[in-house]
C-alpha cells in the first residue's frame, strides 16, 4: 500500500534535483555568454566540450572566444558557483544545528572573522612554510572557526535556550568588533593598502584557475562532511536534548558541523572577500520549496546557491557596465529585504501562538 | 529494568540530587513527584543521559548508563519531554521516522521496509496516521505531543521516560495520552517513567510514586501511601484535602484554598425557613455540605436551597427526577444547588425547632405521615411499591462536621425516629407490628462547616444527643400533628 506515495515521493525529489541542476547550467551559460563581448552559447558548449573531451574540433572558432571563455568567464563562474554553494550549505547546515532560520555565515560573524584571519595573512604577509599559498584559506577557515565558537560561547552565557535573537545579536557584535579590528589594519597599512581594500570588497573577479585549485579540497572536504550529518542536522533542528534523546551524539555532532561551516566559510571568504547574506536567502527559498529535510536541502542549496551567486555576479557586471560593481552589493540588496521578511514571519508566528 | 544506586549529581556548580536509589520494573507505569526545585527533571535528565551522574550508578536493563553511547541508548530508552522546539516545517512523517535514527546502521543508514513497517505502525497508534504528510507547524499542542510520542515510540524502546506529558494539552488529551500509555505497560510491557505535576493524574494511573522533597527520596510507595494527606502538605507546604475517586479506587486530592467566607459565619435556624402549601423552603445564604437521600441533589455534595415538596397520592412516579428538576426551575431554584425531597403529607404538619449545644447549635424540620409505615424487620412481606416519602427529616447543623460524623448523624437521626413511632405505637399495615419509619423516608444532614468541629455524631456525643432529642421530638410532634388532621 504505502508503495505508490513512495515513489511518489522519491520521483518529486528526483524533480527537484533535476530542476535546481537545470538551473545551474543555465546560470553558468549565462554567465559565461554575458559581459563585454558575448560568446553565443553553442559556441561556449563546443569549446567546453572540447576542452574536456578532446575529440571536438575548435577550427572554425574565433581564438578570442577561446581565450574569453577559459581564461576569464568559465574560471569566474566557478569560482563564484563554488563560493555560492559553499556559503549556502554552511548556511544551511548553521540553521539547522541552531535551529535558527536567520543564521547564516555572515549574520554569525564567521564571514568577519575569516576576514580578520586573511587580512592578517596579508598584513604581516605571512606565509606558513609547506603550505604556501594555503596559508591565507587556512588562516581564514582558523579564525572562522575561532569566532563561531566566541559566538556560541557568549550567546549561551547571556541566556542558555540560545534564542534566534540572541545569536544573531551576538554575532552583530562580533562582526562590529571584527570590523573595527580589519580597518584598525587597514589604518597601519602602507603599501597592502589597495590589495586589502579590493580583497575586502567582495569580489570574483581576475581570480584565475588559482583559486579555484585554491578552494576546491575545503569545498570537497566541507560538503562532504556536511552531507555525512544531514540526519543529525535533521535531529538537531529539534533541540539538542531531542537530538540527544534520539541517539545522536549531540557534543561530537555539534563539532564536527561547526568544524565543516568553518571550512566552507573560510574558504569562500578566503578566496572572494566577505560576500553577506547568500547562506541566508538561498537555505530559506529551498527549504519553502522543497521541505526542511536535510538530506535533500544541503545538495539542493549547493546547487541553488552556487546558481544564485553566479546570476548575481552577472548582475553585479553588467549592469552599469563598464563599470563592475562589488558583488556584495547586489547579494545584500537581495538578502536583507528577505531577512526582514523572514524576521517578521517569524514574529507574527510567535505572536499568533 | 531501571536500577537507580545511590545517584547524586545535577548541574556542575551545585549538586541537585542527593543518594537517590530505586528500582523500576518491567512494564510499571511509575511517576514521579515533587514540588517545584525538588529534582524531578534533574533525575530525568540524568536517566536520559543529557546530566552526568557525579556518583552513584544507573543501570538501564542490566548495563550501565555510562558505558552506553547515545545511540545505545537511544535504542532502549525514548523520551518524551513537555513540548519540543519546531524551528521548521518537517512533515509529520519526517518527524516520526526521525525516531528510527538509533537503529539505523552504516555510513548511509538506509531506510529498510522494517524502519517504514515501525513508522507507519506507531502512527496509527498514536492516531497520527492521516496528519502524515501534514506540517508538524500547523498541528495543535495535542496533535504535536502525539507526534511527538510516535517519534519516541518510533525508537522501539523498553523505556518510555516522559516529562509532564500532560502539561499544555487539554483535558481529553491528557486522559487518552495516560489512557494509551497505561495500555501500552500492560500489553507490551513497556516501561513508562513519567513526571507528574498534576497529584490526581499520578494517583490514578500510576503502579508506583517516587515522591521527592529538595533533592531527596521522601517516599517510594503505592499512590494510596505515597498520596497521605500529611506527607502532601509537607511537602507542598499547602492545605489539601485526600478525597477517594468517585468511580476506580484511586486517591486524590483537592486543594483547600483560604476560605474567605469565614468571616461571615452564619446560624442557619427558623428565619431562612419559609413555608406555603407546595413547598417547604430553606435558603441558606452559604453553601452547606450535605449528606442527603434527596430525589434531586442526593449524596454529598454542597447546597444552598432546600425544598421538600408537596405532592398529591396519586403523583406519578415515572421519571419523578426530571419532573422535580423541572418543577425546581419553575420555582426558581437552580437545581444544581438544591436537594430537593417529595411528600404526599399536607405541609402545615411539618415540625421545626432549634436545639443548642456547647458552641455549636442545630436546627431539625420534619415532615412526617404514617399512612404506609413499615416495620423494617418485617419488609419482606411488602410488595415493592414507590409512594412519596412520609417522614422527611432534615437536619442542619452550624458546625463543622468531620465525614465519619455525617454517617453517624444519619445512624443517630434514624433511630430516634424509630424510637418516636415505636412510643406512638406506629403500625405497620400489613403485619400488624410497630412499624420503624415508613418505606420511602428522606434524611437531609447540612451543616455549614465552620465554627466548632465535630468529629463525632453517635448517640451520646454532645451533637448525638442534641440530634437524637431533636428528631425524636420533631418527629413525635409532625406525626402527632398529621394523625390529629387524619382523625380530627
Amino acid at each position: 500500500m504505502p508503495r505508490p506515495s513512495i515513489r511518489k515521493f522519491l520521483n518529486n525529489k528526483y524533480a527537484s534535483f533535476f530542476t535546481a541542476g537545470m538551473f545551474l547550467i543555465l546560470s553558468m551559460l549565462l554567465g559565461i555568454s554575458i559581459g563585454s563581448v558575448s560568446v553565443p552559447i553553442p559556441k561556449i558548449i563546443q569549446i567546453i566540450g572540447s576542452k574536456l573531451f578532446g575529440f571536438i574540433s575548435l577550427k572554425d572558432i574565433d581564438p578570442m572566444y577561446i581565450s574569453i571563455v577559459m581564461d576569464i568567464r568559465l574560471p569566474r563562474v566557478l569560482l563564484s558557483g563554488l563560493v555560492g554553494a559553499a556559503l549556502a550549505i554552511a548556511g544551511a547546515a548553521f540553521q539547522g544545528l541552531l535551529r535558527n532560520p536567520l543564521a547564516d555565515p555572515y549574520t554569525l560573524g564567521v564571514s568577519s572573522g575569516a576576514s580578520v584571519g586573511a587580512v592578517l595573512t596579508i598584513f604581516f604577509q605571512l606565509s606558513i612554510p609547506f603550505i604556501g599559498s594555503f596559508t591565507l584559506p587556512l588562516l581564514s577557515i582558523l579564525f572562522s572557526f575561532l569566532s563561531i565558537v566566541a559566538v556560541l560561547v557568549f550567546a549561551r552565557k547571556i541566556e542558555r535556550s540560545l534564542r534566534v535573537e540572541t545569536i544573531i545579536l551576538t554575532g552583530i557584535i562580533f562582526s562590529s568588533f571584527l570590523g573595527a579590528l580589519i580597518s584598525l589594519m587597514i589604518a597601519l597599512t602602507g603599501d597592502e593598502l589597495r590589495q586589502i581594500i579590493g580583497w575586502l570588497l567582495g569580489s570574483v573577479s581576475m581570480r584565475g584557475w588559482e583559486y579555484i585549485k585554491l578552494m576546491l579540497p575545503f569545498f570537497m572536504i566541507g560538503t562532504v562532511v556536511m552531507m555525512a550529518n544531514a540526519k543529525e542536522l535533521n535531529a538537531m533542528s529539534f533541540g539538542e536534548e531531542r537530538a540527544q534523546h534520539l541517539g545522536v551524539n549531540v557534543q561530537s555532532r555539534k563539532l564536527i558541523i561547526l568544524t565543516a561551516g568553518s571550512i566552507l566559510t573560510g574558504a569562500a571568504v578566503a578566496v572572494s572577500g566577505t560576500i553577506g547574506f547568500v547562506g541566508l536567502v538561498i537555505p530559506h527559498l529551498t527549504r519553502l520549496l522543497w521541505g526542511p529535510d536535510h538530506k535533500f536541502l544541503l545538495p539542493l542549496s549547493i546547487l541553488t546557491g552556487g546558481s544564485f551567486l553566479i546570476l548575481a555576479d552577472l548582475i553585479s557586471r553588467t549592469i552599469i557596465s563598464p563599470t563592475e560593481l562589488p558583488i556584495g552589493v547586489i547579494t545584500a540588496l537581495i538578502g536583507a529585504p528577505v531577512f526582514a521578511v523572514i524576521l517578521l514571519q517569524r514574529k507574527r508566528k510567535e505572536r499568533s501562538g | 529494568m531501571l536500577n537507580v544506586q545511590h545517584v547524586s549529581g545535577g548541574y556542575a556548580t551545585e549538586p541537585i540530587l542527593h543518594d537517590i536509589s530505586f528500582e523500576v520494573k518491567k512494564g510499571e507505569l511509575f511517576g514521579i513527584l515533587g514540588p517545584n526545585g525538588s529534582g524531578k527533571t534533574t533525575l530525568l535528565k540524568m536517566i536520559s543521559g543529557i546530566l552526568p551522574i557525579q556518583s552513584g550508578k544507573i543501570e538501564i536493563a542490566g548495563k550501565d548508563l555510562q558505558s552506553l553511547s547515545a545511540k545505545q541508548l537511544a535504542q532502549t530508552v525514548a523520551v518524551l519531554s513537555q513540548h519540543t522546539a519546531d524551528s521548521f516545517s518537517y512533515t509529520v512523517k519526517e518527524t516520526v521516522s526521525l525516531g528510527r535514527y538509533a537503529h539505523q546502521k552504516g555510513w548511509f543508514q538506509t531506510w529498510s521496509a522494517y524502519d517504514e513497517e515501525i513508522v507507519q505502525k506507531v502512527m496509527v497508534q498514536t492516531g497520527v496516521s492521516l496528519l502524515q504528510n501534514k506540517n508538524i507547524q500547523e498541528l495543535s499542542g495535542g496533535e504535536k505531543q502525539r507526534v511527538f510520542l510516535a517519534q519516541a515510540l518510533a525508537q522501539e524502546p523498553e523505556i518510555l521516560l516522559l516529562d509532564e506529558p500532560t502539561n499544555h494539552l487539554d483535558l481529553s488529551y491528557q486522559k487518552e495520552l495516560l489512557d494509551l500509555l497505561k495500555q501500552w505497560t500492560i500489553e507490551k510491557q513497556l516501561t513508562v517513567i513519567s513526571i507528574f505535576h498534576d497529584l490526581n493524574l499520578a494517583g490514578l494511573y500510576c503502579d508506583r510514586l517516587l515522591l521527592l522533597e529538595d533533592g531527596k527520596i521522601n517516599s517510594n510507595d503505592t499512590p494510596n501511601e505515597v498520596l497521605r494527606e500529611d506527607r502532601i502538605k509537607a511537602v507542598y507546604q499547602t492545605e489539601i484535602k485526600k478525597h477517594p475517586h468517585p468511580t476506580v479506587p484511586a486517591p486524590q486530592m483537592v486543594l483547600l484554598p483560604e476560605k474567605p467566607w469565614e468571616l461571615d459565619q452564619v446560624e442557619i435556624n427558623e428565619d431562612f425557613l419559609h413555608v406555603t402549601n407546595e413547598f417547604i423552603e430553606l435558603k441558606s445564604p452559604i453553601r452547606l455540605r450535605t449528606m442527603s437521600s434527596g430525589v434531586v441533589g442526593s449524596g454529598t455534595g454542597w447546597h444552598h436551597s432546600f425544598v421538600n415538596r408537596h405532592v398529591p397520592k396519586d403523583y406519578n412516579f415515572r421519571d419523578h427526577h426530571g419532573e422535580m428538576v423541572s418543577f425546581l426551575k419553575s420555582k426558581g431554584f437552580e437545581p444544581s444547588e438544591t436537594v430537593g425531597m417529595m411528600t404526599a403529607v399536607v405541609l402545615e404538619d411539618f415540625s421545626c425547632q432549634m436545639f443548642y449545644g456547647d458552641g455549636f447549635s442545630i436546627f431539625a424540620v420534619i415532615t412526617a405521615g404514617v399512612g404506609n409505615a413499615v416495620d423494617a424487620s418485617k419488609s419482606e412481606e411488602h410488595s415493592f411499591k414507590m409512594t412519596p416519602g412520609t417522614i422527611n427529616t432534615w437536619i442542619f447543623i452550624n458546625g463543622e462536621l468531620s465525614e465519619e460524623a455525617f454517617i453517624q448523624a444519619i445512624m443517630t437521626a434514624t433511630e430516634a425516629k424509630v424510637k418516636a413511632t415505636h412510643d406512638l405505637q406506629v403500625l405497620d399495615s400489613v403485619t400488624q407490628t410497630i412499624a420503624t419509619g415508613t418505606s420511602t423516608d428522606s434524611i437531609l444532614i447540612a451543616a455549614t462547616q465552620s465554627g466548632k468541629f465535630l468529629q463525632y455524631a453517635g448517640t451520646i456525643t454532645p451533637l448525638g444527643k442534641l440530634i437524637s432529642k431533636a428528631v425524636y421530638q420533631c418527629t413525635k410532634d409532625a406525626i402527632e400533628k398529621s394523625r390529629k388532621r387524619v382523625t380530627g
